[in-house]
């Protein structure tokens, strides 16, 4: 990669679930921890977008998270522009943390109902002190609410009395404000209708042009995550399986967890395919399969997969987990179907 | 003769300046085996229509106009307990969330066996094998061992199953399911969309499936109505108005849904959002948002109109005929 400004590794992050010392001293009983993030690495190209898919309790807005610096990671490092930020206690301000903002799903919970859109979208540029005197303050949030496509007169109003999609575009305004490089954004369009999100990824694409914004985008719509996306990395239980670019991902995917949701998205085509086979579901967290956690539900499955995690390597112009990949037995012609 | 039929149906619900229409003038018709989907964005009133027809509009929300048919029977008059015994027994329901429609301190057979019970006439012996039977149809294995489980012992996919089941065993002749998937992940997803379409094909049962996920009513339905703002403004077989839609919005919300496969710089937007109830503009209710908008649309609410199959509620498509 030529110009990484995010550089990922080995990242790691647990939940302790277990019950409190005493009681498990009194009533038996093990710790208990999700792995949550179990050794992810990744990095992102300074102006262009990766993006994490997955089904719900993967992962993707743990790392969301750890990259905001809302919570400590368990192991491994995160490098933005040269510095570490892993070891840096969680929630700190910091020259970094005004170059990296986030975006959240759901639009309403993510902004105070009982402060004005003006106080909201200016409330970063006064914490990090990028526009200390309220004068030019209001005025640098009157030009944003006309750049996100609102209007001046917006910032007097309520969060209440706005859309969903005109709440995303004031998350976005207040993300823009303190003029970061990178956005996490994390299902930003989930919580929205079709003829909505349209909007929003097309502002958030323009953003992107003119600012030269890098954004680490989190989606379980793969359709989403193939407009927006360079980069593409498909995460399960706590681990990346592939990561290789948008059209790589989408015209010959190698893991079999990949070309499994690609065939299940929903296809506006009218296929009417039979997908009644038992594909199964996602194993719980706290108890994943040994070997590869994808192994239970895997097509290609053997006795080196149920023993032994893949390592993540390299593999033509992606990188891939998985043993069948890694040893050549997993010929997408042959295998017609996964699942 | 259609199974069900819904003529002008009109939700009211009282507001600060006047009573305001959830749904208007919404007709359709459903055969038996057939699966009815109905899209829309959110507010646009795919729920108060499902809620309406299985007699559940939450009051003060009433009907003020039309009527709805239950196999040549009126039921939108009928009494609170005279359709209660219909929901269930002549039409299921099912919801997006599976914990909505299950009890937690009952097994997942005792409810079975209960719905069965409650409507067939068939001994607890006979309900149980009857209830093992169902839990095997929709796909839950060892459906001997899960039966006498409860519902939190269950995956949400497994969950959702058993919704089906319990909507199901009754032998409705409809069953509203409304984003029955939206809580699933996709690959949990596309499987009760297709358990959905097998047991619709294999019981005969009709199917009025409430999404706002285009690719789930394409995977799904035989015919498609869409709803904007209250009303439906296109109705017709799932193939035409998918590939080939005639109303702009129609066409505007099929252009906007990002594909695999295509990767446009831009994706074609629908400027501006759907009006709220109380702030509909007279006329068409997509002309402010409509790259086609003639004079007429801004005064003269378009009727939907069509042929056999295929209805369009817009002013372009009546001086057209397709
Ligand atoms: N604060 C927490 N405490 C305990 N477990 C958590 C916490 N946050 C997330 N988890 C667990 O970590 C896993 C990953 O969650 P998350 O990152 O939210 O997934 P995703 O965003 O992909 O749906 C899940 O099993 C979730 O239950
Ligand atoms: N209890 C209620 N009181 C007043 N208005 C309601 C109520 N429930 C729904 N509505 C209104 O009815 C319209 C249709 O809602 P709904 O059928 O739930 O939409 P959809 O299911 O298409 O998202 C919306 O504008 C909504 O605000
Ligand atoms: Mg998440
Ligand atoms: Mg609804």
């Amino acid at each position: 990669m030529r110009d990484p400004i995010l550089t990922v590794s080995g990242l790691k992050k647990s939940f302790d679930l277990s019950q409190p010392f005493v009681t498990r001293l009194m009533k038996g009983g093990e710790r208990r921890y999700v792995h949550a993030v179990d050794g992810v690495d990744f990095s992102i190209e300074r102006g262009t977008t990766l993006s994490l898919v997955g089904e719900s309790g993967c992962g993707k807005s743990t790392v969301a998270k750890l990259l905001m610096g809302l919570t400590r990671p368990t192991g491994g490092s995160i490098r933005f522009d040269g510095h570490e930020l892993a070891g840096i206690r969680a929630g700190q301000p910091s020259v970094v943390r005004r170059r990296m903002q986030m975006i959240f799903q759901d639009p309403y919970a993510s902004l105070n109902p009982r402060w004005r859109v003006a106080r909201i979208i200016g409330e970063p540029m006064k914490s990090f002190a990028t526009h200390p005197d309220p004068v030019a303050r209001r005025k640098e949030v009157d030009r944003l609410l006309e750049f996100v496509g609102l209007s001046a007169a917006d910032g007097e109003k309520f969060p209440h009395e706005f859309s969903g999609g005109q709440r995303q575009r004031i998350s976005i305004a207040r993300a823009i404000s303190t003029k970061p490089e990178f956005l996490v954004c994390d299902e930003p369009t989930s919580a929205l209708d079709v003829s909505v999100q349209a909007q929003i990824l097309n502002l958030m694409r323009e953003l992107q042009k003119e600012l030269g914004l890098t954004y680490l985008f989190i989606s379980h719509d793969l359709a989403v995550v193939n407009y927006i996306s360079d980069q593409i990395g498909v995460m399960y239980l706590g681990r990346l399986v592939e990561l290789a670019s948008a059209e790589r991902i989408f015209s010959t995917p190698q893991h079999p967890y990949t070309r499994l949701l690609l065939e299940t998205v929903p296809d506006i085509t009218m296929a009417h395919r039979d997908m009644d086979r038992p594909a199964g579901e996602v194993p719980n967290p706290i108890t994943p399969p040994p070997g590869c956690h994808f192994n239970p539900r895997c097509p290609l499955v053997n006795d080196r997969c149920r023993a032994e995690a893949p390592a993540f390597r390299v593999h033509g112009d992606a990188q891939v987990r998985c043993h069948a990949v890694q040893e050549g037995r997993s010929d997408p012609k042959k295998l017609r179907k996964v699942g | 003769m259609a199974l069900l039929s819904v003529e002008n149906l009109t939700v009211a619900f009282p507001g600060r300046r006047g009573s305001v229409n959830a749904i208007e003038d919404v007709s359709l018709s459903i055969s038996p085996g057939e699966i009815l989907g109905m899209v829309g964005e959110s507010g646009a009133g795919k729920s108060m229509t499902g809620a309406a027809i299985i007699g559940l509009i939450e009051p003060p929300g009433r009907i003020v106009k039309g009527g709805i048919l239950l196999e040549g029977q009126r039921i939108d008059t009928l009494r609170p307990e005279e359709m209660r015994r219909i929901r269930g027994r002549r039409i299921g329901a099912i919801f997006q969330d599976p914990l909505t429609s299950l009890n937690p301190v009952l097994t997942v057979g005792e409810q079975l066996i209960e719905t069965i019970q409650t409507h067939l006439r068939l001994s607890k012996a006979e309900a149980r094998e009857r209830a093992i039977d169902w839990l095997r149809r929709v796909g839950i294995p060892a459906p001997e061992a899960r039966i006498d489980t409860y519902p939190h012992q269950y995956s949400g996919g497994m969950r959702q199953r058993v919704v089906i089941a319990l909507a199901l065993c009754a032998e409705p002749r409809l069953v509203i399911a409304d984003e029955p998937t939206t809580a699933l992940d996709v690959s949990v997803q596309a499987q009760i969309i297709a358990l959905l379409r097998k047991l619709a094909r294999e019981t005969g049962v009709a199917v009025i499936l409430v999404t706002h996920d285009m690719g789930v009513i394409a995977e799904t339905a035989d015919r498609v109505a869409v709803m904007y703002a209250g009303r439906i403004v296109e109705v017709g077989p799932v193939a035409e108005v998918l590939t080939a839609p005639r109303h702009p919005y129609t066409r505007g919300l099929m252009a906007s849904i990002p594909r695999i496969g295509a990767r446009p710089d831009v994706l074609p937007q629908i400027e501006g959002a759907m009006p709220r109830p109380d702030a509909r503009p007279g006329g068409c209710a997509f002309a402010p948002r409509c790259p086609h908008r003639m004079d007429i649309c801004g005064h003269t609410r378009p009727d939907l109109n069509g042929g056999a199959t295929l209805s369009v509620a817009c002013h372009l498509t009546e001086e057209v005929p397709a």
